[in-house]
Order: C-alpha cells, then sequence, then structure tokens
C-alpha cells in the first residue's frame, strides 16, 4: 500500500499532467497559452459548486463543468485568433487573471476565503481521468485533425491555402484544451478539498507551461515527463524546496538552448512507427 | 489597393481549360499580388475572380483552395516538421465535422493515402516521402510543393516562379512537369522571370508593370512587343 504522501505526490501528478496537456494542445497549433490556470479554476469551482451545493455526482459535475470551460475556451480562442505570438500570450495571461480576480471578488463561493466541502477522492479515480485523456491526446496524435494542427503550426497561411479550416482548427484546441483543464481543476478540488483564487493564478500557468516544455513540447508524452519532473525532482532534491523557480529556470533556459523541443519528441518514437501511416 | 497605392489596376485575365497561361513582368510589377488576389488572400477593392463563371472573391482562402485553386509559393513554404507525405495527406484530409477526422488517414480516407502514394511516385518523391521536409535540397522542396498543391486535386494551379534558382536541367524536369499536368486535365497560371522557360511554355501571356496589364498575347508576339521590351528594359531586369 502507498503511503498517504506518496499518494499526494502522484495525485499532484496526475493534475499537473492534464494542465500540461491543456497547454500542449494549443501550442500544437502553434499558439502559446498562458492563461490556462484560469480554464482549471473555471472547473474547479464549478465542479465543487455542483457537488457541494446541487450534490451531483462528481463524474457528471466533471462533464458539466468542462463543458462549460470548454465554451469559455472557445470564447477566449475568437479574439485569440487576430493575435500572434507574445501578444496572444499576454493576453491569455491576462485572461487567466481575470479569472482569478473574478473567484476572489465572488463572494457566493467564498472570495478570497475561498471554498470547501468537497469530498476527497481517490488516487485511482484521479488517474483514471489523467489515463483516459491521456490516451485520448495520443490516440489523437495519429488522426488526420492532428496532422491539421501540425500543419497550422507549421504554417498557417500555407494550411489555408492548402483548404485547411485554421479558424475552426485554432479555436477548436483552445475549446479541447479549457475543458481538459477544467478537468484538472475539479479533480484538484475534490484531491484537497479546500480550494482558494491563488491556486488558480498566473504560477500555475506557467507551471503548465514548464512541464510541456522540459518534458517535450512536441508530443503529448512529454507533458507526463514534464509533469513527473516538476512534482518528484523537488522531492528527491530537498534542498530544492526553496530555490525552486530559480532551479527550473535555470533548466528552461538550458533546455530552451540545448534541446528546444524538450526531453521527448517525435523522433524517439518513429523506430515504433515504421511502417505506419503518417 | 493598399494604403492609397494601386498594387493592381484594372488587371483582366483569363485561363481556359488546360490552358497554361504564364504572367511575367518586372520585379515588383504586382505578380505575386494577383496571386493573392485570386487565391483570396487579398481582398480586391474592386473586381471579381470567379471560377467557372462562379464567383469566388469574397470566400476565405481555404474554401477557395477547396473550390479547385491551388498554389505554390515563391519562398517556399512547407510544413517544416512534417514528412512529405504528411504534406500531402494533410491537403487532401476529409473536411467537415466528420468523425472520421478522428482516425489516421489510413484508415479515415484510404482513397487519400492510395493517391498520395501516386503523386509521389509521379513527382518521384517516393525517396524522400518519410523525410521532414526541412531538412530537404531545395530543388526537392520545390517538387514537394507542387506535389502538396496538386494532392488537392486542383482544377487551376499557381505556380509562383516555380524554377527560380534551379539548373537548366532541373528546369527542364519541370517543365515537362507542367505538360504532364496540363495533360491530365489541369490548367496552369503561373509567375516566372525566366523568360526561355516562359516561353517555350505557355500559351499565353500577360504582362504587368506597376500593377498594370501592358500586354498580353501569344509568345510569339510577346516577345518581340516594344512596350515589353521597354518595360524590362527600363526597369533593367
Amino acid at each position: 500500500m502507498m503511503s498517504t504522501y506518496y499518494a499526494g505526490l502522484l495525485a499532484d501528478v496526475g493534475i499537473l499532467l492534464l494542465g500540461a496537456l491543456s497547454v500542449y494542445i494549443i501550442l500544437a497549433t502553434g499558439q502559446l497559452s498562458l492563461g490556462n490556470a484560469g480554464f482549471m479554476g473555471i472547473g474547479a469551482y464549478l465542479t465543487s459548486y455542483l457537488t457541494v451545493t446541487k450534490e451531483l455526482p462528481l463524474t457528471v459535475a466533471l462533464v458539466i463543468a468542462a463543458a462549460a470551460s470548454g465554451a469559455v475556451g472557445v470564447m477566449v480562442g475568437f479574439p485569440a485568433l487576430r493575435l500572434k505570438g507574445i501578444y496572444l500570450a499576454m493576453a491569455t495571461l491576462g485572461f487567466g487573471e481575470m479569472v482569478r480576480s473574478f473567484f476572489l471578488n465572488f463572494d457566493l463561493m467564498g472570495g478570497a476565503g475561498g471554498f470547501r466541502g468537497m469530498h476527497h477522492v481517490s488516487l485511482g479515480y484521479i488517474w483514471t481521468w489523467a489515463a483516459a485523456i491521456s490516451l485520448s491526446v495520443a490516440v489523437l496524435e495519429h488522426s488526420q485533425i492532428w496532422l491539421e494542427l501540425r500543419a497550422v503550426r507549421d504554417d498557417e497561411t500555407a494550411a489555408a491555402l492548402a483548404g485547411l479550416d485554421t479558424t475552426t482548427i485554432k479555436v477548436g484546441s483552445f475549446g479541447f484544451a479549457a475543458a481538459v483543464a477544467a478537468i484538472a481543476g475539479g479533480l484538484f478540488a475534490h484531491h484537497h478539498v479546500y480550494i482558494e483564487p491563488g491556486n488558480f493564478g498566473f504560477e500555475r500557468s506557467i507551471d503548465f507551461v514548464l512541464a510541456v516544455i522540459l518534458g517535450g513540447s512536441t508530443i503529448g508524452a512529454g507533458a507526463l515527463v514534464g509533469s513527473l519532473l516538476l512534482v518528484m525532482l523537488p522531492e528527491y532534491l530537498r534542498f530544492l524546496a526553496e530555490w525552486r523557480f530559480t532551479v527550473f529556470g535555470a533548466l528552461l533556459i538550458a533546455m530552451l538552448l540545448v534541446r528546444r523541443q524538450g526531453i521527448l519528441d517525435r523522433s524517439l518514437f518513429s523506430v515504433s512507427r515504421l511502417g505506419r501511416s503518417a | 489597393m493598399f494604403g492609397g497605392i494601386h498594387a493592381l489596376s484594372n488587371i483582366s485575365l483569363d485561363v481556359l481549360p488546360r490552358q497554361i497561361v504564364g504572367i511575367i513582368g518586372p520585379n515588383g510589377a504586382g505578380k505575386t499580388t494577383t496571386f493573392n488576389v485570386i487565391t483570396g488572400a487579398y481582398r480586391p477593392s474592386m473586381g471579381e475572380v470567379r471560377l467557372d463563371g462562379k464567383a469566388v472573391t469574397t470566400q476565405p482562402p481555404h474554401l477557395i483552395a477547396r473550390a479547385g485553386i491551388s498554389r505554390t509559393f515563391q519562398n517556399i513554404r512547407l510544413f517544416g516538421d512534417m514528412t512529405v507525405r504528411e504534406h500531402l495527406l494533410v491537403a487532401q484530409a476529409h473536411r467537415g465535422f466528420s468523425p472520421r477526422r478522428l482516425l489516421p488517414t489510413r484508415w479515415a480516407d484510404p482513397e487519400a493515402f492510395r493517391r498520395t502514394e501516386e503523386i509521389l511516385e509521379f513527382l518521384k518523391l517516393g525517396d524522400v516521402k518519410g523525410r521532414i521536409a526541412r531538412s530537404l535540397p531545395y530543388g526537392v522542396q520545390r517538387r514537394v510543393e507542387i506535389a502538396r498543391a496538386i494532392s488537392a486535386r486542383p482544377r487551376l494551379l499557381l505556380l509562383d516562379e516555380p524554377v527560380a534558382g534551379m539548373s537548366h536541367n532541373e528546369a527542364d524536369d519541370i517543365r515537362g512537369l507542367i505538360l504532364k499536368l496540363r495533360a491530365g486535365g489541369l490548367s496552369i497560371l503561373l509567375i516566372e522571370h525566366d523568360m526561355s522557360f516562359v516561353m517555350n511554355l505557355c500559351d499565353y501571356l500577360y504582362v504587368l508593370d506597376f500593377g498594370v496589364m501592358i500586354a498580353q498575347g501569344r509568345p510569339e508576339e510577346i516577345r518581340t512587343n516594344p512596350t515589353v521590351l521597354d518595360a524590362y528594359l527600363g526597369h533593367g531586369t
């Protein structure tokens, strides 16, 4: 049997994995989103409201929250079409802060005092979701639609002129990612059984991005490697606890200089894909 | 029009079925701009683009592409991290909200998969089909661009300087390819600076200078047209 402490760590990995995947999904179209913790927050608060106040079963609440967050994601995705690179990053950052600040003032769900009353879910439940979504993404990466995502990322204009509906692809990716991040939020809320706006701020969004950049930004499995790294590494190097940001910042710079795509990339998996379709 | 500057004025050109039409003119004449208008990247302040009599001027680029107009680019624009085969597959991908798009192409659209293999053979790209586009030599990249453009099964193919930077032999190969494409039913509109290439290939020519059409006609007529010679000599091209 696993100690509660380790169970907690693995739960954090699973939740971070989902958040990282939400960044990865958007990044796959060539857009960088620094505000996905906002979607996580929406998921966390909405799920908690549904289970605590409306007494819905958690699974149902998660699905509803994911759908709602997905709708918000689509709404964010549209103005995002007009922005590129750093301007898009800044706008998504703004969105994330907007959500955090909204919940800070939203007294119906505790405001700055936070919200509690959720029941605790098992590690198994969390990882069922994490595994299911990860596997879905892994399967999706071989689909036609993922080819289109990659084409949009590589050259959006050429993609459009080759007949691809770049608008639906880019906006759709925001929607899908927002839904995944919402699940992360709902699971977070029912693992820590207490949430407050500060849980879903910029630092959280950066954690997601860090996990993807370090673990591998061109393949979904990178999110898993990155999540493990970010959660487990500080455990094995205890003294890092206070220097966490310094170390991970240095790691980020080093990775971008030495191996820009992150630890994992597609070519590492190409041997197993010999003979398979593109 | 761009902020007061008439990039193109009163341009009118027609491409008939199975015709190879060339647009020539000094640098900056507006040739690529014409392509951009036809493919929907730019919306003209006046005028129309019609495919088979149907106006497509206000449609977004991806719908114009699906209607049957494909293009290549002056500066090659490939999908850097994708393989050659993936370029062809993605250009043919299923459209609409079909759940088949969630499957790999091999299963979702075996027709497209088979056609991809054919086109790879036709353009002698079989050897490099698994190579990442970015890693390919220039001449091969140009062929990949053309392959991508034709895999979408266009009716009209726009080629923007298809033999730029190529050796005589390579250009000859492209010329042969274009003739084969025409024989297969395609209409081709091309921009080129290589005069011998253009003269030996096109059925009809349009000459642009400063955004205006200064001459049009069969290559023999254009070759000796004083206005055309003047435009070229005047620009020192």
